[in-house]
């Protein structure tokens, strides 16, 4: 929900991207202490799309998101404490420790989920779409997804149904710059947003370090899907400050990126630069900034350590998902 | 009873279902058209809005089908020939398939994708497979194989109610086949197969289309061998109605299975598993498979007779066996 007054509603986004950056470095702490039974794609660097986007949708709109998900289920409400106990794997997780950090879910929330296969939410969110249409209740799908996407070919088939049918469809490229371990440039031709106009459907850039520019992209993107004209792809030009995974060092060779990139991208910082932004509006002063980043951390802190001491599930509830079984 | 040929009771039960829950939808590759004539009347019936002719992108509108029904429809997705499962695989596979247990049940998929398969028609190397253990093998999808008029409407409703994912394998060569369909409202439950003829002397499991070659096998060998075939047709390919086919086996001591899929991903595999685990003392005879070679498909007549299972190839099986005693 959209708080009405301007600075509250300035200080959520703030929040929203303050509790992705302080749960993304426990999970990178965690990850490091060999606290984690499976890899984890941290999002940090692009939290200024998970909550711009997020910022503008309500309960009833659904959303699929990706491995680097963490960002999107927390922005779109999902619980900080559920999320990591499911990435801890455990039995209190939104999933029962059955998905993991690749696949944070949370129906009642509108998060379908999020896809371990690049571009797999491309046509979930695109059939989610199709029900928010055959409802009527002017509700949109949101698919989140990189660059690396781009390349797959649903991308293309998406954009052709959905412009087809108008669907209420709101597809949103982070590009950050890699798939995977391959930089974009060499991997991805042309304009990703541009792949969108051939079809007749908008196709916008925005820089998605800055969270004001993304929810003003979004909240146009869902004044036409929800009046009836049908689908927006935005293009957030971001960048993934860690690696694709965790750990990545202890198996690559070479590196594929530089340094002085990595801390260019660290110069433009979505969550710092928002803070400065408010802190120049007067806002917020910078102690109060640092009085909310301090609350938030040791909120996520305490979400954590708490999951953390959950029991694992118990192989017996594997039976529960066999087909048959009610 | 009514005597229909079964394109028409496939056609019957989905207008049955459409009928019976507005929340019931179709999707797919030339609907309206209906090559098959399965679909056919229904976009008249029912509206653009419920019967929605797609674009040829079977990756998009698999996993449509998949978002769509997260979101709480009833999806039916025409895949026309079973071959185009493949291009569809990563919405079946990946997604659908394994959302229930990945989201620790709070996604339930009642989506139903239909296809044709099988050879016998000239289709050629890409339109001619029956790919049932290409999908019983993901383990979290129902794979419905009928072989006669009344069990496809009565599993195909069923396979619609269902709130799991089903597979529905329709005989290309076999929809103009007359059957028996009984009246009212005939549901067929999954995982249950039945006897087609009673038989003491050997079992036959004939999957789908071959269920017609080897009843007319067992006529021969009833008439010309004094050899007494029991047919069983499993009608679901995934899950196995395990306890059927043991309890005849237990009763004949002797197995042949017919499989119009390949050798390789025949269900002569996991049937023969299953008797050699469970029902190993009561075989007198090797089991003997009767599949497709390990080929795609050859075109020309003859080259296409010589690779399908026929009813000499299924009598020389049987006689086989019955001179084996160990």
């Amino acid at each position: 929900m959209i708080p009405n007054d301007p600075a509250a509603r300035s200080i959520d986004l703030l929040r929203g991207m303050l509790t992705i950056r302080k749960a993304e470095e426990r999970l990178a702490r965690d990850f490091k202490a060999g606290a984690l039974p499976g890899p984890v794609h941290l999002y940090i660097g692009q939290e200024a799309v998970a909550v711009g986007v997020c910022a503008q949708l309500d309960a009833r709109d659904w959303i699929t998101s990706t491995h680097r998900g963490h960002g999107h289920f927390l922005a779109k409400g999902g619980d900080p404490r559920a999320m990591f106990a499911e990435v801890y794997g455990r039995s209190t997780g939104i999933c029962g420790g059955f998905g993991g950090s690749m696949h944070v879910a949370d129906v009642s929330k509108g998060i379908l989920g999020a896809n371990g296969i690049v571009g797999g939410g491309i046509a979930l969110a695109s059939g989610a779409a199709l029900a928010a249409q055959l409802d009527g209740a002017q509700r949109v799908g949101v698919c989140f997804f990189g660059d690396g996407a781009a390349a797959q070919g649903v991308l293309s088939e998406a954009l052709n149904l959905a412009a087809l049918w108008k669907l209420p469809l709101l597809l949103v490229c982070e590009n950050n710059g890699f798939s995977e371990f391959s930089p974009s440039s060499g991997v991805i031709a042309g304009s990703i947003a541009g792949r969108a106009e051939p079809f007749g459907v908008p196709g916008r850039q925005v820089d998605g370090n800055d969270v004001e520019a993304v929810a003003e992209a979004t909240a146009e993107a869902l004044e036409r899907a929800r009046g009836g004209a049908g689908a927006t792809l935005i293009e957030a030009a971001t960048y993934r400050i860690h690696g694709h995974v965790e750990g990545e060092h202890a198996f690559l060779k070479t590196q594929y990126r530089a340094d002085e990139e990595i801390e260019r991208w660290r110069g433009r910082d979505p969550v710092a630069r928002f803070a400065a932004t408010l802190v120049e509006r007067g806002t917020l002063d910078a102690a109060a900034v640092e009085a909310l980043a301090g609350e938030i951390e040791a909120a996520v802190e305490a979400a954590a350590d708490s999951a953390a001491e959950d029991p694992y599930p118990e192989p017996a509830e594997l039976d529960r998902h066999l087909l048959g079984a009610a | 009873m009514t005597r229909k040929r079964m394109i028409h009771a496939i056609n019957d039960a989905l207008a049955e279902e459409m009928e019976r829950d507005e929340r019931v939808i179709l999707i797919g590759e030339d609907v309206g058209a209906s090559i098959f004539g399965d679909t056919r009347g229904l976009l008249a019936r029912f509206g653009p809005r419920r019967v929605r002719d797609t674009p040829i992108s079977e990756a998009l509108i698999g996993g449509m089908a998949v978002g769509a029904a997260a979101a709480g429809y009833r999806v039916v997705c025409h895949l026309m020939y079973a071959n185009f499962v493949y291009t569809a695989f990563d919405a079946i596979a990946n997604q659908a398939a394994r959302l229930r247990l990945m989201t620790n049940g709070q996604i339930r998929l009642p989506v139903t994708f239909i296809a044709a398969g099988g050879g016998g028609r000239s289709n050629a190397g890409q339109h001619s497979d029956y790919p049932h253990t290409a999908v019983a093998g993901l383990g979290g999808i129902y794979v419905a194989t009928p072989a006669t008029a009344g069990d496809a409407k009565g599993l195909l409703k069923t396979s619609i109610r269902a709130d799991d994912p089903v597979f529905f394998l329709q005989p290309t060569s076999r929809g103009g086949e007359m059957g028996e369909v009984p009246d009212g409202d005939h549901t067929v439950p999954l995982g249950k197969g039945r006897v087609a003829r009673e038989g003491g002397d050997v079992t036959v499991v004939a999957v789908g289309a071959m269920l017609r070659p080897a009843l007319r096998a067992a006529e021969t060998l009833a008439q010309e061998d004094g050899i007494e075939v029991e047919v069983v047709d499993p009608r679901t390919a995934f899950p196995l109605d395990e306890t059927l086919i043991l309890r005849s086996v237990g009763k004949t001591g002797r197995l042949i299975v017919v499989d119009e899929a390949r050798r390789a991903g025949s269900l002569a595999g996991p049937i023969a598993a299953l008797v050699a685990e469970k029902g190993f003392a009561t075989l007198r005879a090797p089991i003997i498979p009767v599949t497709t070679r390990n080929l795609a498909i050859a075109y020309a007549p003859p080259l296409e007779k010589a690779m399908i299972p026929g009813p000499a190839d299924i009598a020389a099986a049987v006689r086989r066996s019955k001179e084996t005693t160990t």
